[in-house]
């Protein structure tokens, strides 16, 4: 483990653009931290903070000039790698028939992610397994994923609607990163405890300045990653919460959350592994030039299960139980870990402040079924 | 942005990019049913489907919709799709005639599982356009005949006018020894077969259960009375498979409109050992 002092983080910026990577990284844009590209270590949310409590977001000044005190917001990485509208081909007019032209994926950026969070990290690692890990796949996703460099920052203190300690996704990141960064602020100093993942990041790191971290240093990190862990946000319990859920199927609380829920889908958009999508076909006025969009879709949309003979989930009740089931149970079967990495986000822009803690546990506590939980 | 900064492309053929093919020619089986005979071109070259599978059928244009094939696996240069007209893009490709192009990808999904049928008797059961996607296996079955035990096709439409494939169903019966029985919901005046649900053909045959195999395709329904049907006359679960459908835009599991419980319909799907989904049947708004 290595200590870059602050004054040279900007050397790590530096050194990625010069590696050929389009850095993007956290930075205050309309009241809020959200991603955008980033040229020097100013544009950063320096002496910024956020407060979360379900329902509702907001930023704050801090007395300090701390780079990453503060947690996710509005924006996922999913939203590079994974972006909102694609055009999946175009298709030419040819005599009677037509010519497809493929969605090009040689000039696509390559992108380095800047302070990304452990639970970041592990919503990246879900959408892997959708888009690249199983009988096809998706390759747009492919090569922007297989060629983006991940630096990641360890999280010192934790959001009023973080569970990431539940899920088992952080606050401290683990593994798939090129480089993680734990900043520290104390006694006079301001630097960044380093850890390296790959080689990428081994040799990023050899253009920056830095040192070996004393073992003092380690244990500080230690120290503070451990009292923020301490202090989560939420919990949830997950123990056979996918067998729990499934037995609840008709339970009176998805009713009750019905009461409440407007199907706006803002949870399904701020989430980082939700994946589900549709498509749109578009003409130009002579009809001679066609377009075959996707763009993200939510479970909560009204014709998102409707077929020829009729709509599969008719209600915000079935709506709502699909994907909190999906999520917490379903995935689990579909792709061998939870869809919910425990980030927050559903909670925070909830415009009603529905928790998918607080519901799993209501139905948890009233099961209807002899487990439980 | 320079040409340092872009990145590598991954070597992946792209599941949803579309495939011009040619319409050879357009049958109507009904009012409002038609068949697309489609000459495969290039893209036929190395294309290989199982019986139940299904294709993204797309007009220019227009949109996707996931169609199953209906002709015979073992001509996979020439294929057949039965089409219900419902909606946007079954109602353009009704209109399009020989020598237009459409754009086909596939096949995907699970297929009618024939090893477990070899010496053995096979029910299938079939409602409205269901029957489409079991012509498949039926083509297989008589392929050969001897290998099999009693063939017994059930199958339901609304009315006369609306059962597909009467002609085949007749030569089925007639030169193959299929045991054909066909119902409709309402009959008219020249109808002078069985009237009622396709569960109510069971009356007619008896099954040997333990030596049975049974492929069931039709609306929810349907299926949900025809297991609970073969269960009564006591055919193992995991001797029946259905085939499911819900709405589906990508058809290759990234789209997740599909799901059914905890699988995709796309991927794990269509076609199902009933054991997989006899819990699923029971549960509404899944
Ligand atoms: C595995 C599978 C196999 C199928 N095989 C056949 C077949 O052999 N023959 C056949 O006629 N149909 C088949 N279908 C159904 C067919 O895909 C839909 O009816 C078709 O997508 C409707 O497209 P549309 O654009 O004409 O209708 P739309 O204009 O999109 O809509 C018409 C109605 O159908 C609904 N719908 C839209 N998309 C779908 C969809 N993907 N699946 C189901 N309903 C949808 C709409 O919500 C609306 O209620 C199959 C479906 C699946 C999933
Ligand atoms: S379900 Fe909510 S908490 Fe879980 S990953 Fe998605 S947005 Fe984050
Ligand atoms: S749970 Fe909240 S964010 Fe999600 S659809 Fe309902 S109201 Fe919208």
């Amino acid at each position: 483990m290595f200590i870059v002092e602050l004054s040279d983080l900007q050397g790590l910026i530096t050194a990625l653009q010069g590696n050929g990577y389009a850095v993007i990284g956290p930075t205050v844009r309309d009241g809020a931290i959200t991603f955008d590209t980033l040229n020097s270590v100013d544009e950063l949310p320096r002496g910024w903070t956020d407060v979360q409590e379900a329902g509702s977001y907001g930023i704050r000044r801090r007395e300090d000039d701390a780079l990453f005190a503060y947690n996710v917001g509005p924006h996922s990485w999913k939203k590079f790698l994974f972006p909102s509208r694609l055009r999946l081909f175009a298709a030419q007019k040819a005599g009677k028939g037509f010519e497809v032209d493929p969605a090009p994926t040689g000039t696509l950026p390559r992108y380095a992610f800047f302070g990304v969070r452990s639970c970041e990290l592990a919503a990246i690692a879900i959408q892997d397994k959708i888009f690249m890990d199983g009988k096809y796949t998706d390759k747009h996703y492919k090569t922007l994923r297989k060629s983006a460099c991940i630096i990641a920052v360890n999280c010192v203190r934790v959001g009023g609607t973080c569970f990431c300690d539940s899920m088992n996704t952080g606050p401290r990141a683990k593994a798939g990163f090129d480089l993680a960064l734990t900043e520290v602020m104390a006694d006079g100093k301001h630097h960044f405890l380093v850890e390296v993942g790959s080689p990428l990041g081994k040799s990023l790191l050899q253009k920056v300045t830095h040192r070996e971290a004393q073992d003092a240093e380690k244990v500080q990190v230690d120290r503070i990653l451990k009292a923020a862990e301490d202090k989560m946000g939420r919990t949830l319990d997950t123990q056979k919460l996918p067998r729990v859920l499934q037995d609840n199927f008709e339970h009176p609380r998805w009713e009750d959350i019905a009461k409440r829920c407007l199907s706006c889908a803002n949870c399904t958009m701020v989430c980082p592994t939700c994946f589900c999508s549709t498509v749109e076909d578009v003409t130009d006025l002579t009809g001679d030039h066609a377009e075959r969009w996707r763009r993200w879709d939510s479970c909560f949309t009204t014709d998102f299960t409707k077929v020829a003979g009729g709509n599969m989930r008719m209600s915000t009740r079935t709506r709502y139980r699909q994907w909190m089931t999906h999520k917490l149970s379903n995935w689990v079967e579909q792709f061998g870990t939870m869809g919910c990495v425990g980030c927050g986000r559903c909670i925070t822009w909830c415009p009603v402040g529905i928790d998918i803690t607080a519901e799993a546990t209501a139905i948890r506590e009233n099961s209807m079924s002899t487990l439980n939980g | 942005m320079n040409r340092k900064t872009q990145a590598a492309e991954v070597e992946v053929l792209d599941p949803m990019t579309t495939h011009p093919v040619l319409i050879r020619k357009t049958i109507w089986e009904n009012d409002d049913t038609f068949t697309l005979t489609l000459d495969m071109g290039d893209y036929g070259q190395g294309f290989r489907f199982l019986p139940g599978q299904f294709n993204m059928v797309y007009v220019y244009g227009v949109g996707e919709a996931a169609v199953s094939i209906s002709s015979d696996p073992a001509k996979p240069a020439v294929l057949d799709h039965t089409i219900h007209r419902v909606g946007l893009v079954t109602t353009a490709l009704a209109q399009m005639k020989r020598g237009d192009v459409i754009g086909i990808r596939g096949p995907y999904g699970s297929s009618w599982p024939i090893d477990c049928a070899r010496g053995k008797d096979v029910c299938i059961a079939s409602g409205g356009i269901g029957l489409a996607p079991l012509r498949p296996i039926i083509y297989t079955l008589i392929k050969r005949r001897e290998e099999y035990g009693r063939i017994i096709v059930l199958y339901g439409g609304r009315s006369p006018l609306d059962l597909l494939y009467r002609v085949e169903l007749e030569k089925w019966a007639n030169d193959f020894n299929v045991e054909v029985l066909v119902t409709v919901d309402r009959g008219d005046s020249s109808w002078k077969g069985h009237i009622g649900v396709v569960t109510s053909l069971f009356q007619y045959i008896k099954l040997d259960a333990r030596e049975t195999i049974a492929y069931v395709c039709g609306p929810e329904v349907m299926m949900r009375y025809t297991v609970d049907e073969l269960d009564r006359r006591g055919i193992p679960q995991t001797q029946t498979y259905l085939s499911m459908e819900r709405n589906m835009k990508c058809a290759v599991g990234f789209c997740g409109h599909c799901q059914y419980g905890p699988t995709f319909i796309c991927k794990e799907g269509p076609v199902y050992p009933l054991p997989r989904v006899r819990p699923l049947l029971d549960r509404k708004e899944l």
